[in-house]
């Protein structure tokens, strides 16, 4: 752990060394000093790609890889303390932007987060149509963990229905999972067509309120079967 | 840029590489060996490192050092249950171990510091020039505290240290270089006193880490261990006696030479003859006696198949690295964990080194088409309400990487928020290790109005900074950061100091002090061997005799002086005149043992 005091230049459109216009490049034209990325850049744009759901991983890495090559301060051990500094800020930047969009759940809600203006993470929502099954749920797990790890027959029983519960459960996220998927698709075709199209804009919002539904109840189903697994095993 | 060296500073072991032209190679010392025992040693004539520090474990047991990296970064208490294998005193002050050696208090930086220094001097010596900057490797499971100890190490020997690489990542940038693979591969180094397993996507010479995970506790060291337990139980019961210091570290280093042994052969003894105590192990035994060692490195490597999203199936590659993977056992568990045959072409004693030694090419800009992406081993938060911990940042994000976090107050006029930063997976903070605490300073305002933005950024050392600003403001706010297991600014300052009025010292001593011992060691034998003649008549004509005891003198003389080059000469001279007489003396007692017997006896 340590402290540090350095302060490093704010992106502008002006080369923080040399003042040349930019253009939004990483290396400035004239003196190819490397350029700090926006500081509200959002992540589809620091990779180079729309605002999507269905990313091409393969590219996506390469693009990465690319960008990790002129960005990563190994590269600049030799040179001045700003440009180490950039070189820290931005690969840090482009890291936590190739983590988010790797990751089909992270994408989604980071793209539901950029939308919506949000910086919070999306609460889990437990679905109404299992509502019955997961008071139950509930129920056996408190009565699991009050007998800690008994072997008794009761405790069996309790284990086999949280098992078959299980099984409802996990195929309800893959409903829920398969939505999804339709709903990128979706989403991606109203990206396409918003450009010149008011309607497609429009159609967005009630496109965004199913996903962020589906993730919060998928984000639900997810810690669920975590406390399950954990009590069973 | 100038020169920059690549170290593996190890728990039993450490070495030293460079780049040499496009190959990595490690740097041997005088003797030919590649590796430095990591041992230092306080005698009464003054500081020994290495293979001269090693003869001094069982002479000079408490005041000799061993196993010092499993000390850093660490508080008393995280190694409690081990102090019984440790001769020395240990006490704590300000977070930081304090080895009590020879009427001083080391921190496990300093000591670490002088092995750094050797191996430095030693590079120093290949080299001709001075060398300044270097790469040092850490098992990748270390946290913060033990990384920033490592550094700190570092700066106290005098050196620049460019960058801490995670070992098992350093052995694939090596294994990489020799073979230009592409693929996924894992590494499983175990070492003297660590364990780490990593998973990596090699592709065009980018080096990918997708997880690590590990535990900083097991090792070759606990190996030794099983088997010197097991000897002093049945010493105790045999004799009714303790073992002292000095030969607790006799079995203790027998025990690691018969553990190297049952690695190729099916027995191996261990004998103490002062102590009259002899014990064979066989190889079967051995492997009953650790195998819930073995054990404990399939549970991290379980989890980072699944932190990596991977099945072993997947894993095109499995890597060997460290000593330990050379027991039979080890391998055997690792082939049937991953379904394939492990690699082990390259020196696993040295390719953490020779890794090291390729990121200092990264660095120096010698290598342009290979570049490391590493990750953070373990999750960073902050303690919240209730003492539970909030993650900043996910174990297993590629570094560089940062998380901010926005802070305000919840009392009118509050000038400060305290922050409690944490590293580890559990729940609660107590649970999870403190890396440090810093109070945040407010400008006095209505609750909630300041809102101060704290950017913690985990650098490409795994090296965690925190800086502050006032969003209202725009300003930089200052902290001062507390580590929970550190050495101050101050202290690294006040040792990089001591260290440096030292150093011109200290290459000059260590020559004198090396043949310092060796010549005390020389006359002490000298003196029993005339002992010994005396009682047999007739073994040493008094010619002889003469030229021993005048040799004896001017060695005695020689010791005296603050030159080490006389004392060698006299060595010399000594060793040559009581040569015959060593010789008549070990005939003499080889036929006073065969006496009486019959040949079949023998």
């Amino acid at each position: 752990m340590e402290t540090v005091k350095k302060e490093i230049p704010m992106a502008r459109s002006m080369c923080w060394h040399c003042q040349s216009d930019v253009g939004g490049e990483y290396f400035c034209g004239q003196c190819v000093k490397v350029q700090p990325l926006s500081k509200d850049i959002d992540y589809f744009t620091c990779l180079g790609l729309p605002r999507k759901l269905n990313i091409d991983t393969g590219r996506l890495e390469t693009k990465f890889y690319e960008m990790s090559r002129a960005f990563h301060p190994d590269f600049y051990e030799g040179k001045s303390e700003i440009e180490r500094a950039v070189s820290l800020t931005n690969s840090a930047v482009l890291n936590q932007a190739y983590r988010t969009l790797k990751d089909p759940a992270a994408r989604v809600e980071y793209l539901l987060r950029l939308e919506a203006g949000s910086a919070k993470d999306i609460p889990g929502k437990a679905p109404t149509d299992l509502f019955e099954t997961l008071l139950e749920i509930q129920e056996q797990l408190e009565q699991l963990r009050a007998m800690k790890h008994s072997k008794s027959g009761e405790a069996r029983s309790i284990a086999s229905q949280l098992h078959a519960e299980k099984g409802a459960l996990e195929s309800k996220r893959g409903a829920l999972e398969r939505r999804l998927t339709e709903l990128f698709h979706v989403w991606d075709r109203l990206v396409d067509r918003s450009s010149q199209d008011q309607i497609a804009k429009a159609e967005k919002g009630p496109v965004l309120t199913e996903m962020r539904d589906i993730v919060s109840q998928r984000n639900y189903l997810n810690t669920m079967l975590t406390n399950i697994e954990e009590a069973l095993a | 840029m100038a020169r920059i060296v690549g170290i593996d500073l190890g728990t039993t072991n450490s070495l030293i590489a460079y780049m040499n032209g496009k190959t990595p190679t490690v740097i041997a010392g005088d003797n030919g060996r590649t590796m430095v025992p990591s041992i230092v040693a306080e005698t009464p004539n003054g500081l020994l490192v290495g293979d001269a520090a090693k003869d001094q474990l069982v002479k000079n047991a408490e005041h000799t050092v061993y196993s010092v990296k499993r000390f850093m970064g660490k508080g008393l208490a995280d190694v409690t249950d081990e102090l019984e294998y440790f001769p020395y005193k240990l006490s704590e002050e300000n977070g930081v171990i304090r080895l009590h050696v020879g009427g001083k208090a080391l921190t496990p930086p300093e000591i670490s510091a002088m092995i750094l220094k050797e191996l430095k001097a030693r590079a120093e010596r290949f080299f001709g020039e001075e060398v300044r900057k270097a790469v040092i490797t850490v098992p990748a499971y270390f946290n913060d505290s033990q990384r920033q100890a490592t550094k700190d190490a570092g700066r106290i020997a005098g050196l620049d240290v460019m960058r801490i690489v995670n070992e098992p990542t350093a052995a694939s940038l090596a294994y990489g270089l020799q073979k230009r693979k592409q693929g996924i591969i894992a590494v499983y180094d175990l070492g003297g006193g660590t364990f780490d397993i990593s998973i990596l996507k090699l592709k065009g010479g980018i080096f990918e880490v997708l997880a690590t995970n590990g535990n900083t506790h097991l090792g070759g060291d606990d190996f030794d261990r099983r088997l010197v337990d097991v000897m002093v139980e049945e010493y105790k019961a045999a004799s009714g006696k303790e073992p002292g210091p000095n030969m607790m570290q006799d079995l203790r280093m027998q025990a690691e030479q018969a553990k190297c042994q049952l690695s190729s052969e099916t027995k191996a003894e261990v004998h103490l003859p002062p102590h009259k105590y002899r014990r064979v192990f066989t190889r079967d035994e051995f492997e009953r006696m650790v195998a819930d060692l073995v054990e404990k490195t399939l549970a991290p490597t379980k989890r980072v198949l699944a932190d990596a999203g991977l099945s072993a199936a997947d894993v095109d590659e499995v890597v060997l690295v460290g000593g330990s993977t050379r027991i039979p056992v080890v391998r055997q568990k690792v082939q049937v964990l991953f379904g394939k045959q492990p690699h082990c072409e390259l020196n696993p004693d040295e390719v953490v080194a020779l890794g090291a030694a390729v990121q200092a090419g990264i660095l120096s800009g010698g290598i342009q088409d290979m570049l490391l992406l590493d990750v953070t081993p373990l999750t960073l938060g902050i303690e919240t309400m209730g003492g539970v911990m909030s993650s900043l940042i996910a174990r297993n994000t590629t570094i560089p990487t940062s998380a901010k976090e926005m802070f305000t107050t919840f009392m009118d006029g509050q000038t400060s928020v305290d922050i409690h930063i944490l590293q580890g997976e559990r729940e609660l903070a107590q649970d999870n290790r403190s890396l440090a605490r810093f109070q945040l300073k407010i400008p006095p305002l209505p609750a909630a109005v300041p809102r101060v933005e704290v950017t913690f950024m985990i650098d490409a050392n795994g090296i965690l900074s925190v800086t502050a600003r006032d969003v209202r403001t725009g300003e930089a706010q200052s902290i001062e950061v507390k580590p929970s297991y550190g050495l101050s600014d101050q202290e690294v300052e006040r040792m990089i100091h001591e260290s440096f009025k030292f150093a011109q010292q200290d290459i000059k001593d260590r020559q004198r002090i090396e043949a310092l011992n060796e010549a005390e060691s020389i006359v002490r034998a000298t003196e029993k061997a005339l002992v010994r003649a005396a009682e047999r008549p007739g073994l040493v004509s008094a010619d002889e005799l003469g030229r021993i005891r005048q040799a004896v003198t001017s060695l005695k003389q020689a010791m005296a002086g603050a030159d080490h080059r006389p004392i060698r000469e006299g060595i010399d001279v000594l060793n040559k005149a009581s040569l015959g007489l060593a010789e008549r003396l070990m005939d003499h007692t080889l036929q006073e043992a065969l006496k009486d017997k019959k040949l079949s006896q023998i």
